[in-house]
């Protein structure tokens, strides 16, 4: 009986493949079919699962609102999404970007939005002259490697360490600050250049593990609390820094914790509870709802029944910079390079123009404060750059 | 090296050193029994503790508790926790069984050689993370203050909380508890029986499987409870936890000596509070590797672990 | 149902038989085609024929790439797990080293700043991936089999965890511009370029048919013959007089140093590493390729390898019934494992004698069991 049982399983475990493998034969055969000047492709790249996915479909959804706008009004000349799960792992990187120039219909990304992909990643698609606009790969050392279709639609590290200092120093007036990390590429720089703001501030620092491999902080929060610090800096995502913030409240540690854009997500809450949550700060080179021009709070609203995440406006920015392009008739590669990187133009966010090495204009990066506030972050205010 | 960070807080890394290791214990037991009995690694067994930390959840859910609520009240407390262990201990003993009736004893029928039970148990450890990977979104979920945090009483400069007691209570408890089972029962005869000589056991009139079973479930149960202290201590859950957790159980469990059960508490108690003064003294990143190099280190210079391998007690 | 698998299982060992009854040169002409099969795949106007073999998700000459290195650290393991016996769970970790050292040496964002070219390190990360087995074996291969798999396993996270916390190792930030094998085309573009990786791929196949050779070769020779003794009884084997120590430790070495060289091919392929390449998870794939495929047969470790990396990445991009099946990636693999185990534990393609043993293990009488 039981021996049937599982011989009946392997059955069906072979039968899906095969049914897998057809169903792979039917999505190709329909990429194939398209006209010349019409049916392009914009890609979005990043993490859509994975335990970082929640700011790969914050973005993804952005992308996708604003190429639904576009293609009401262009029902001519639709422009499809192309999204390439990257779980933000850089392994997979290389053979995802080669994906997306391959297909010719492919005109330009928005991504890869985590700064590890983006360093397996961009090689390849500066190589090919595809250009990337990425909404969160916030790594300063990103655009100081000479790729030709690197571009960034935020401000980096080196804008938003030092406004996070500033915003601790001048606001919260802590003068004993314990710094973390999660030991990321971009947690390790964004506390680095905390602490370098900070100076002799830092009472404290320790690291730990990302990536979900952590639970236990109980070594870290032991620190904090003999360290008497007032606020707790900690570099790095929601995932760890929810539990740091649970661990810490239920050790009695009353210290603001401070967190950046890898930290401003709901989930944030919760994990750490909204008690635990109330009071947290997180500095962002992103824009409260409320300034993001346009209907675009409210149009996303009405499509995912959300509302937009963070990054998601910079996504639907740079999708937009990508479908003008299009709209202009840029039908080349080379073309829709040029373009961009002669681009200036108003987005929801605020407007857009790069530098030469592809980065955000500094007169158009702004930061600002968010808070927690009964279980809802909410903005304080917009934090002026040094 | 920070040498004095780790003498000025030296009393609280102890005290959470010891509640973290009182979870790796439990974890360590279920190990411990069936390496005892079987000679074989159970790699599935963390994704026993993970369903036992998962069936705490969803119960806690059921009651409407979510990762904001608070729970006091003496009675709602001892209430809630009661019903989550329960439900916990069952959800774990019963995966444990279905891992070893699908997993394992097709093999053993047919006298696979180990490596087969290995990988088994390696396919099973991945169905089951995954399924819960699958289904939680890969998201974390946040559990119920269901025991209170704050400290209940000082000493020295350390406080010590309900959470801290309550783990190292119940895995006293727990611990004791299996040790009388395994030493009295006639169940546990059997158990001891089969570990020392499973031939000539099924020949005095064992039953091999039944044996086999009843020490799944032994482990289950352990692992569902250590999945609610894990719960109580944490606060929140994601599907992933369980490998590196149940690889510091396994390690805890070769610590003590492996299928002795008193050297599973002894094991994993250590390895907590090694971890946690090697954080103490290195930074909070060098925590898992210390665990690590503890067990090679060990495996080197005394195989047998600390405090010997004796679930049979006549093994030498 | 059963009459099916036993059919299928009779007409696998006809087809055994007749390969082993053909004349040398049958053999010989349709291990070449073979293997022109496999150096013309990556093209794409070869593979868009072979319907739904191609990945739909992600591009085919990189999978491809991916998939002849987990073949590589197959083969490797196969040596360590397969011939001699030997559980290794950690066997990543050799990878890793060999990836880092490539990483350190040659990367500008080192703090060595050597830049060196790629193939002078080559030699290097081989050597220490080598000199890491040998210096993992001398301690650990006195214990028993299950201890073994334990402390490679904790040997393999320790590689991984010191990679993401030492300095010297920038942890997640990784090594950029790590650079590439090196030739040139008549007209002065580089062979080994960022965007085709069909020389890569080329390259590992050829190393591949190399080592396969070279393992082969070994096998046969006394120290096969030493480690499958060692496999199937290592009391006997010292008492028969192998030493069996070392012979276990050259085990050990020449599949570390095979595993090093995967990692240096990796490193010079991908442009850029970090921490994140060698989760734990890897590990154990390629074991489960290994034991898929068919532990202590070479051809076997080929064919799990290959399988293993492909089927997981050939779900990518797939639906059914709206559910996007990638998903569901690990929970088939893991499901696959212990079909494989009770259904057919000497693998896909057995080694004849290991099969035969699995025979006898079936028929001999357990007690109670």
């Amino acid at each position: 009986m039981r021996q049937k049982l599982v011989r009946v399983l392997g059955g069906v475990a072979a039968l899906a493949l095969a049914v897998g493998g057809a169903a792979a034969c039917k999505s190709d055969s329909g990429s194939e079919a398209s006209g010349d000047a019409c049916g392009f492709k914009i890609v979005f790249f990043g993490a859509l699962t994975g335990s970082d996915a929640a700011l790969g479909i914050n973005e993804n959804n952005g992308v996708k609102l604003a190429l639904d706008k576009y293609n009401k009004e262009n029902k001519d000349c639709e422009v499809t999404l192309l999204p390439l799960d990257s779980q933000g792992s850089p392994d997979q990187a290389p053979q995802l970007a080669q994906q997306a120039i391959d297909d010719e219909k492919v005109l330009g990304v928005v991504g890869p939005a985590f700064s590890g992909e983006s360093e397996a990643a961009n090689p390849l698609f500066s190589e090919a002259g595809l250009v990337h606009i990425t909404a969160s790969a916030t790594r300063p050392s990103l655009s100081e490697q000479g790729w030709k279709t690197f571009f960034r639609s935020v401000g980096n590290d080196n804008a938003q360490g030092p406004a996070a200092a500033k915003y601790i120093k001048d606001e919260l007036k802590a003068d004993k600050v314990f710094v973390i990390d999660d030991q990321s590429a971009y947690g390790a720089g964004l506390a680095d250049e905390v602490k370098k703001a900070l100076g002799s501030a830092v009472i404290g620092t320790d690291k730990v593990q990302g990536g979900g491999k952590q639970t236990e902080f109980s070594g870290t929060v032991t620190k904090v609390k003999s360290s008497g610090a007032t606020a707790v800096f900690f570099g790095g995502y929601y995932t760890e820094g929810g539990l740091i913030r649970k661990a810490l409240t239920n050790a009695g540690v009353k210290a603001t914790l401070i967190g950046a854009d890898g930290m401003k997500d709901p989930a944030f809450i919760d994990g750490a509870s909204d008690a635990a949550a109330e009071g947290t700060i997180f500095t962002c080179p992103c824009l409260p709802p409320a300034e993001v021009k346009g209907t675009f709070a409210a149009d996303y609203k009405a499509m995912y029944g959300t509302d937009p995440g963070t990054y998601s406006d910079n996504a639907y920015d740079a999708a937009n910079i990508l479908l003008a392009g299009i709209k202009a008739g840029k039908n080349t590669r080379a073309d829709m390079l040029a373009f961009v990187k002669g681009y200036t133009g108003e987005g929801v966010v605020g407007s857009y123009k790069f530098t030469d090495k592809g980065e955000l204009d500094p007169s158009a990066v702004q930061i600002w404060a968010y808070k927690v506030e009964k279980g809802q972050i909410v903005p304080v205010k917009r934090v002026p750059l040094a | 090296m920070n040498v004095d960070g780790l003498i000025s807080n030296f009393g609280e890394l102890t005290t959470t050193g010891l509640t973290v290791g009182a979870i790796y214990a439990l974890v360590a037991l279920g190990y411990t029994l069936v390496y005892g009995v079987l000679r074989l690694i159970n790699f599935a067994h963390s994704e026993v503790f993970i369903t036992g930390a998962y069936a705490a959840l969803f119960t806690w859910a059921a009651f409407g508790l979510t990762g904001n609520s608070r729970v006091s009240g003496v009675g709602s407390i001892v209430f809630y926790l009661l019903v989550a262990m329960l439900v916990a201990a069952l959800a774990s003993a019963t995966v444990a069984t279905v891992i070893e009736r699908v997993a394992y004893r097709p093999l053993r029928k047919r006298n696979a050689p180990p490596l087969a039970f290995l990988i088994t148990a390696i396919g099973a450890s991945i169905v089951i993370s995954e399924a819960f990977g699958v289904y939680t979104r890969r998201l974390s979920r946040g559990a119920p203050a269901v025991v209170p945090s704050e400290p209940l009483f000082r000493i020295g400069n350390v406080g010590i909380s309900w959470v801290e007691l309550l783990i190292v209570g119940s895995a006293l408890v727990m611990m004791v508890g299996l040790d009388q089972f395994i030493n009295r029962s006639r169940v546990g005869r059997g158990i001891r029986a089969v570990s020392q000589d499973p031939n000539t056991a099924a020949l005095m009139g064992v039953n091999k499987d039944r044996i086999i079973m009843m020490v799944f479930i032994a482990g289950g149960l352990m692992a569902g409870v250590a999945g609610v202290l894990y719960n109580v201590r944490i606060g929140a859950l994601a599907y992933s936890v369980g490998f590196l957790l149940g690889l510091k159980a396994f390690t805890a469990a070769v610590l003590g000596g492996i299928g002795n059960l008193r050297g599973a508490l002894l094991g994993g108690l250590l390895l907590g509070l090694t971890e946690n003064y090697a954080s103490g003294l290195f930074g909070a990143q060098w925590k898992d590797l210390t665990a690590f190099v503890v067990l090679v280190v060990l495996l080197m210079f005394r195989p047998t672990g600390l405090l010997g391998e004796s679930l049979g007690r006549a093994r030498a | 149902m059963t009459t099916v698998l036993e059919k299928v299982r009779a007409g696998r060992e006809a087809a055994g038989e007749r390969w082993r009854g053909a004349p040398r040169w049958v053999r010989w002409v349709l291990l070449a085609a073979v293997i022109a099969f496999f150096y013309a795949l990556p093209n794409k106007e070869f593979y868009q024929w072979l319907g739904p073999i191609p990945t739909t998700g992600s591009n085919f000459g990189q999978v491809l790439f991916m998939m002849s290195i987990y073949v590589l650290l197959a083969v490797g393991l196969n040596i360590v797990v397969g011939f001699a016996g030997l559980l290794d769970l950690g066997y990543f970790g050799f990878f890793a080293v060999g990836a880092y050292t490539v990483a350190v040496l040659t990367s500008p964002s080192s703090d060595l700043k050597t830049v060196w070219p790629w193939l002078t390190v080559l030699p290097i990360g081989v050597a220490l991936a080598l000199v890491s087995g040998v210096l993992l074996g001398l301690p650990t291969l006195r214990l028993r089999g299950d201890y073994l798999a334990i402390v490679t396993l904790g040997f393999a996270e320790m590689i991984r965890l010191t990679a993401t916390s030492a300095g010297f190792l920038r942890g997640q930030r990784g090594f950029n511009q790590i650079p590439h094998p090196p030739g040139e085309h008549a007209d002065g573009t580089p062979i080994f370029g960022v965007l085709d990786a069909r020389p890569y791929y080329w390259l590992v196949l050829t190393l591949i048919i190399l080592v396969v050779l070279g393992v082969r070769n070994l096998t046969r020779s006394r120290v096969g013959r030493a480690w499958i003794s060692i496999r199937e009884d290592e009391d006997a084997a010292q008492l028969m007089g192998v030493p069996t120590f070392k012979f276990k430790l050259w085990a050990f070495a020449s599949g570390a140093a095979i595993g090093g060289l995967a990692g240096v091919l990796f490193a010079g392929k991908q442009n850029f590493v970090n921490n994140q390449s060698f989760e734990l998870l890897n590990s154990i794939i390629i074991l489960a390729a290994v034991i898929l495929g068919g532990s202590g047969n070479i051809l076997g470790a080929i064919v799990g390898g290959g399988l293993a990396y492909y089927l997981i990445e050939r779900f990518r991009g797939v639906e059914l019934f709206g559910i996007e099946l990638y998903e569901y990636r690990f929970m088939f693999f893991g499901l696959c494992l212990i079909v494989m185990m009770i259904y057919r534990p000497q693998g896909l393609i057995a080694n004849r004698r290991r099969a035969a043993e699995f025979k006898d293990r079936r028929k001999e009488v357990i007690v109670g069991g």
